[in-house]
């Protein structure tokens, strides 16, 4: 006891700082352990069938495509206009809808603006989850199925897969307007509509114009490969060249959609700056 | 008197974005004429689609009656493939984009790391995992391996941009008082940058391995192992309601990953 501190710390206690104690260290070491036991777990049943002869030759593989791709044959170009604005009007159009669909869906997920929030709040959830857990090459490739080939299953993949991101970040939006500006109106005998429409919606209108045309720089890049699975558009392009492994023309397409994104980024962070 | 008789009697709200009446019609206009010329384009032939209703009904129907005995080995197979590729391909990226992240942070490197890093980063964004995907399945041959592959480098570019970001904006005082102990460029990271970044990187992690799951279910449809293959086997037979099944696993699978890294995310902070 000879050495214990005037604040009566016990003998027991470290002199030198460590940054965690010594339980948590084991924690940290235990959960490390599990992780890297995991991986190699999870390693060992991936690649159970892998063939390593591919894995192994993969590099010259990746010569030859791009040997066969440089140069890109860039007289493909103008037999990819009309692809290109088949392409535009699915991301455009499918924003559109999904924009149209997703803002009542928003309204009712919201907690200050939903009209019940045991029946009505939990089914818009629902709605959101599903068409935000489906990716827009699968209902690409569902409705391809349903309504045949073609720009409209295109159109339909991307509008269902916009509802939910839009309405997820509305509704998120809605729920944190100020009260203060909805309990004026509500002041001056307001119907629900009207609170709905004056005190609500000048509040979310900015955040939802950005988060369309967010939407609608996302929808670009999808619709670009949509045509992989008959949804019209680019992507269809894309498929039969490399069904035929022409792959000067599958450099020209992804050059093209290379640029394509650029100025649809460009053109949506132009119009979020103007806006926000 | 008179000037409260000319006050009009409703009130009108003012345009919010846009004030200059003559953009608006501009702006206005031009939507009609785009509207007008997308849908002139649009080649829809209805009476196929109108053939298709029915099937969509099956499709329906197999969605509420879900089948998912039938090839429940099928499933499991994919399954397995999606999750242990979606948690290898997150521990690679993790582990490979923490030193590209840190490259590319501007208030750690030199210039040209920093522009090096920077490059990978956007060269991993600017393209989608699916053409990713084809590319890898034609030099890795079929198989989870390719999308193993994939979903890394996809990880890659976005796990490195947000931790490069996030290391740009940590405090610079604490960053200060470690270098004024004579800290080295080693101990700096560890006992400055690291303490701030760590939890963010650990939501990060768990974010990714969410975006890997639902991307693990889209790259099998060009090739590269997983729920995906699966799901595109069951639509081609027409087998909508074992369809329906793995689309109702993958959406249950995707909401638990999501709430539980929410948590986690939670926990941690």
């Amino acid at each position: 006891m000879s050495h214990s501190t005037p604040s009566g710390n016990p003998e027991h206690y470290s002199q030198i700082w460590t940054f965690r104690t010594p339980r948590a260290r084991l924690a940290l070491w235990a959960g490390w352990l599990l992780l890297v036991a995991l991986f190699v777990g999870c390693w060992h049943v991936m690649n159970a069938n892998t063939m390593w002869v591919f894995v192994t030759d993969a590099p010259t593989q990746a010569a030859d495509i791009g040997n066969r791709m440089f140069p890109p044959r860039l007289s493909y170009l103008p037999e990819l206009m009309k692809p290109l604005w088949d392409t535009l009007n699915i991301a455009t159009l499918g924003t559109l809808f999904g924009v149209i669909l997703a803002v009542p869906v928003a309204f009712l997920a919201a907690r200050n603006t939903t009209p019940s929030p045991l029946f009505v709040r939990p089914a818009a959830l629902f709605i959101i989850v599903t068409s935000r857990s489906i990716n827009s090459l699968i209902w690409a490739l569902l409705l391809v199925a349903i309504i045949g080939p073609g720009i409209l299953a295109g159109i339909i993949a991307i509008a269902l897969r916009s509802i939910g991101f839009v309405a997820k970040l509305l509704y998120e939006a809605i729920e944190e307007t100020e009260v203060s500006q909805v309990e004026a109106v509500a002041a001056t005998g307001a119907s629900r509509a009207q609170v709905l429409n004056y005190a609500i919606v000048p509040q979310v209108f900015p955040a939802f114009l950005g988060i369309s045309v967010f939407r609608w720089d996302i929808n670009i890049r999808e619709s670009t490969i949509l045509g992989l699975v008959g949804a019209g558009g680019i992507g269809l392009k894309l498929q039969s060249s490399i069904n035929v492994l022409a792959w000067s023309q599958v450099a020209t397409i992804l050059l093209l959609i290379l640029g394509t994104v650029v100025v649809s980024e460009w053109v949506s962070s132009r119009v979020r700056h103007a806006v926000i | 008197m008179s000037q409260a008789a000319s006050y009009p009697k409703q009130w009108k709200r003012p345009p919010q974005i846009i004030r200059d009446r003559r953009w608006r019609w501009a702006i206005q206009l031009a939507i009609l004429a785009y509207l007008v010329m997308a849908f002139g384009s649009l080649e829809v032939s209805w009476s196929r689609v109108i053939d298709g209703l029915e099937r969509g009904q099956r499709f329906v129907e197999g969605f509420l009656q879900p089948d998912f005995t039938s090839r429940w080995r099928d499933i499991q197979q994919g399954l397995i493939e999606s999750l242990t590729m979606t948690l290898t391909a997150t521990v690679v990226g993790v582990l490979v984009s923490v030193p590209i992240g840190i490259g590319a942070a501007r208030n750690l490197v030199p210039r040209p790391v920093y522009m090096v890093c920077r490059s990978i980063i956007a060269v991993s964004r600017s393209l989608q995992e699916i053409i990713i995907a084809i590319f890898l399945v034609a030099m890795f041959g079929f198989g989870p391996f390719a999308g193993f592959i994939t979903l890394a480098f996809a990880s890659i570019g976005f796990l490195s941009k947000l931790l490069a970001d996030d290391i740009e904006e940590i405090d610079e005082s604490q960053a200060e008082a470690i270098r004024a102990t004579g800290a080295s460029w080693w101990q700096l990271l560890h006992y400055a940058v690291q303490p701030q970044v760590m939890p963010r990187l650990i939501g990060l992690s768990l974010y990714r391995l969410d975006i890997n799951f639902r991307e693990s279910a889209v790259i099998g449809i060009v090739g590269a192992g997983g729920i995906g293959a699966t799901l595109n086997t069951a639509i081609d037979r027409y087998e909508y309601d074992s369809a329906g099944a793995i689309l109702l696993i993958v959406i249950g699978i995707v909401m638990v990953v999501e709430y539980s890294s929410s948590y986690l995310r939670r926990f941690l902070q």
